[in-house]
């Protein structure tokens, strides 16, 4: 427990201080996760948005929700592990008593921290520039937000992680990150509230763990209607399928590990 | 000029010799362009459901737009991704030095080295797409309105390309930006949809800063017949501009390049 707890201070300590280093880059990829306030002004302004069952208020407030979400959410350690094994940087990794999954996932928490203040900076101005003026929920559902941000965060980063074990058996496995972003764009809540799709597709979307990445931290964030229970058991769930999967991986990705470079 | 022409086939050639190593990339890009266009569609047609419109465009131009847009993203990945996603690295490791020994300008080396063949679906794409609807729009150009619209095309071309090109140059004083360029990929999805479509100060944003507008809704409006003296002279201006900001970007960006030793 002790050793956990040690390693755990360290490796995000030493995260942390590496991503401070390049604290204006993060500013820029804070601007890159604009896409759904881009969409909040096309909704805003969309005769279509009349036939939506949330007001204009709450369409504004979903946008922003889903903006601090997406936030919060991103995932690129294919990139990284796709680099690591290529150059051969994965080898020291794999011989120190440390699974290099925690690593990973240690330097993504790192740069959320760092993130913060950007995205407070931004929220607040788009909130003073009139968007989500009408309120603002209550310190719980703020909590609980946060809490399921955490969650789904965690769920992208466990289904990147599983399509990264590619990268054992191809060298530009980091392309199928495409093809993972493209679910990810259009089914999950960034563009558009969920209860704009038609009923077909909006059953496809409830079907892939996408919704549960954005619409449902989103919605809880705003102060909207959701399920909760529902919502954290859907969570659990894809989480306790991509877990097994992501290990069953490893170890028969680890096998074909040929520790290229240096 | 001669010297120049053959350089560029050297380097295309060369490169495309590298990219045919991995066939299967061929599958992912043609998957994620047709995903991409498939989700696009799907949001636009969430806009105009129940006979709602955007913007004052309708259905159709609106798709002229999409395929505007899907023909530069496929210019991106073909040319802007590989080159100037690049140029980052070269400061990081200090392999400019390389570059800048080289008899032969700078900025085309570093703009034209690398061809990825993964970005012509997305090309091929966005012509049909753009022939198609325009069709379908009742649009019937003239010879005039053709060369025209080809030219538009070129100037939103070159404004890209220098978007790129300056975003890119900054990575000489800030060393490991680590690709501000992503940046400029999510910015521009704004692109996809025609700019009237967007709140007023939106617009103005998008036309003078981040000039979404001349890339896809200034051509699709003059391949329609809609387009205006004032906005194609507008549009060549700025490309000019443009390119002459990259130009003189980079000449006073190198004199602040003090090489990487390691």
């Amino acid at each position: 427990m002790n050793r956990t707890l040690r390693l755990a201070r360290v490796l995000l300590s030493v995260q942390y201080a590496y991503m401070l280093e390049y604290r204006a880059e993060i500013a820029l990829w804070a601007l890159s996760g604009l896409l759904p306030l881009i969409m909040l002004a096309l909704w805003s302004g969309a005769a279509a948005a009349a036939d939506l069952s949330l007001s204009p208020a709450e369409l504004s407030r979903y946008f922003l929700a889903a903006f601090v979400v997406r936030q919060f959410t991103v995932v690129w350690v294919i990139h990284v592990f796709e680099e690591d094994a290529l150059q051969g940087r994965l080898s020291p990794y794999l011989l120190q008593p440390l699974h290099p999954f925690w690593r990973y996932l240690a330097a993504h928490i790192a740069e959320q921290a760092t993130r913060v203040p950007f995205v407070l900076a931004i929220v607040l101005a788009v909130w003073l520039l009139g968007a989500g003026a009408s309120g603002w929920p209550p310190p719980s559902t703020w909590l609980l937000g946060l809490l399921v941000i955490h969650l789904a965060f965690l769920l992208r980063f466990l289904l990147q992680s599983v399509i990264t074990m590619a990268c054992f058996w191809s060298e530009r496995a980091a392309a199928l990150d495409r093809l993972l972003l493209i679910p990810y764009l259009f089914l999950s809540g960034l563009v558009a509230p969920l209860e704009a799709f038609p009923p077909g597709l909006r059953r496809l979307a409830a079907a892939t763990p996408f919704p549960s990445m954005v619409d449902f931290p989103a919605r809880l964030l705003s102060g909207g209607e959701v399920d909760l229970l529902g919502g954290l058991a859907t969570l659990a769930a894809w989480m306790a399928l991509l877990l097994p999967l992501y290990l069953l991986l490893w170890r028969a990705g680890l096998r074909r590990y040929a520790a290229m470079g240096a | 000029m001669g010297r120049y022409l053959r350089s560029l086939r050297e380097f295309w050639s060369s490169s495309l010799a590298i990219e045919l190593e991995y066939p299967a990339n061929a599958l992912i890009e043609l998957l994620s362009v047709l995903g991409n266009l498939a989700g696009s569609v799907v949001v636009l047609a969430l806009f105009y459901g129940r006979g709602h419109g955007l913007g004052g465009w309708s259905w159709d131009e609106a798709l002229v737009v999409l395929g505007i847009y899907t023909l530069l993203d496929g210019f991106t990945s073909t040319l802007l991704q590989p080159n100037l996603g690049a140029i980052v690295n070269h400061v990081r490791t200090g392999s400019l030095d390389f570059v800048l020994l080289k008899p032969i300008d700078s900025q085309f080396w570093l703009s034209a080295r690398s061809f990825s063949p993964w970005g012509l679906p997305g090309v091929l794409a966005g012509l049909a797409l753009i022939v198609l609807a325009a069709r379908r729009a009742g649009a019937n150009p003239s010879l005039l309105t053709l060369l025209g619209t080809t030219l538009l095309l070129l100037c939103s071309a070159l404004i890209l390309y220098s978007l790129w090109f300056v975003l890119a140059a900054t990575s000489i004083w800030f060393v490991k930006v680590w690709n501000a360029t992503e940046v400029l990929r999510s910015t521009l999805v704004a692109g996809r949809f025609p700019v009237s479509a967007y709140p007023p100060a939106l617009r103005t944003l998008f036309t003078l800063v981040l000039p979404v507008a001349f890339l896809t809704t200034v051509p699709a409006e003059a391949i329609l017949g809609r387009a205006t003296i004032p906005w194609m002279l507008a549009s060549l201006g700025m490309a000019m501009v443009s390119l002459g900001l990259s130009r003189g970007l980079w000449r006073h960006a190198l004199r602040y390049y003090t090489s990487a030793s390691s």
